[in-house]
């Protein structure tokens, strides 16, 4: 129980956001309307899938200085794959939330492509490490690239975004939101609740899939 | 082996019956604040010559789950389907856990 406490809270926060989420008091906005309510859902998918980006990158790094640890690259793999997952249902809620916003889901708004580019490039991550049969090679490489690939959140997500003109909230120094949206009523369920609450759920499932590869690669080198 | 086949159903009984006792908290919650409602309603009955007047009125002041738009049956479902998630993750935790432990 000890150390299985920030399931507990994980579970507990994001009830919480499910229930305050909906029935909380919001700003009342044109067009937005109760759709503002997303804010706990879609973009604290965003939210995590770069905090597992980022978790991943440094365990790619991790597993390029000590080779031989193979549970960095575990760790690394693991990670990118929950921020896909992340990613993906990131995307797909923007599209249900713009076509009843934007008028359709996609409108080829430069923050809709860069975040469809960012995560086509952690798709070719996947696709590239199930290409290379040899397991040191294979950690290796997948390794150098996720550097790359966290490399070109920057552009995609975090720069470009900035300097368009775009239908999404933000820009002019924050890619994803406008400060002036949303109110203390719904920082106070956002930041705290949402946030925390979805990373720690994917950094269960993860922990999950980690120790269910560990075991995997421990009984294949019984085996051998 | 015997004794981990034992212990798989006991676990399983105690996960039902949470995800049951946390389901029959939903449903004891909406019928609480049922009767809470319904009484104001029951002495404009009495107050009110008209029963038509009172029956189109009462549906909507009588319960929680169909007030704010009915938001609450959203959130009900919302919530339910989070608890199921959780509850599968906690039973893929322990069995982990097992498997970890037979090494």
């Amino acid at each position: 129980m000890r150390r299985n406490w920030w399931k507990i809270l994980c579970i507990i926060l994001l009830l919480y956001t499910c229930w305050a989420g909906f029935l909380g008091g919001v700003p009342a906005k044109p067009i937005l309307n109760e759709t503002i309510r997303n804010l706990y859902f879609h973009v604290s998918m965003w939210f995590s899938m770069m905090i597992f980006f980022t978790i991943s990158l440094v365990n790619a790094i991790r597993y390029l200085a000590n080779p031989q640890v193979q549970r960095f690259d575990i760790l690394s793999t693991e990670y990118a794959k929950t921020g896909i997952i992340f990613g993906v249902l990131g995307l797909i809620t923007g599209a249900i939330w713009a076509n009843y916003t934007w008028g359709k889901p996609w409108s080829n708004d430069p923050k809709q492509l860069g975040a469809a580019i960012a995560l086509l490039i952690y798709f070719a991550y996947l696709v590239l490490r199930n290409s290379i049969e040899d397991p040191e090679k294979k950690a290796r490489v997948s390794a150098v690239y996720n550097i790359f690939a966290f490399a070109l959140l920057f552009p995609t997500l975090w720069i470009v975004p900035r300097l368009m003109e775009s239908l999404h909230p933000g820009g002019m120094g924050n890619p994803a939101m406008n400060p002036n949206d949303i109110d203390s009523r719904m920082r106070i369920i956002f930041w705290p609740a949402a946030v925390p609450g979805w990373t720690l759920l994917g950094v269960w499932i993860t922990s999950l899939k980690i120790r269910w590869k560990t075991l995997e690669e421990k009984k294949l080198s019984n085996a051998h | 082996m015997k004794k981990k086949n034992y212990q798989m159903p006991t676990k399983l009984k105690y996960l039902l019956l949470t995800s049951f006792l946390m389901l029959n908290l939903f449903i004891a919650n909406a019928q609480d604040s049922t009767r809470v409602a319904e009484k104001p309603d029951m002495t404009e009955v009495t107050l009110g010559s008209e029963t038509a007047g009172v029956m189109d009125q009462a549906p909507e002041m009588a319960d929680l789950m169909r007030s704010n738009g009915k938001i609450y049956v959203v959130v009900a479902v919302v919530l339910t389907i989070l608890i199921g998630i959780f509850l599968y993750l906690i039973r893929l935790d322990k069995k982990i856990s097992r498997l970890e432990k037979e090494k």
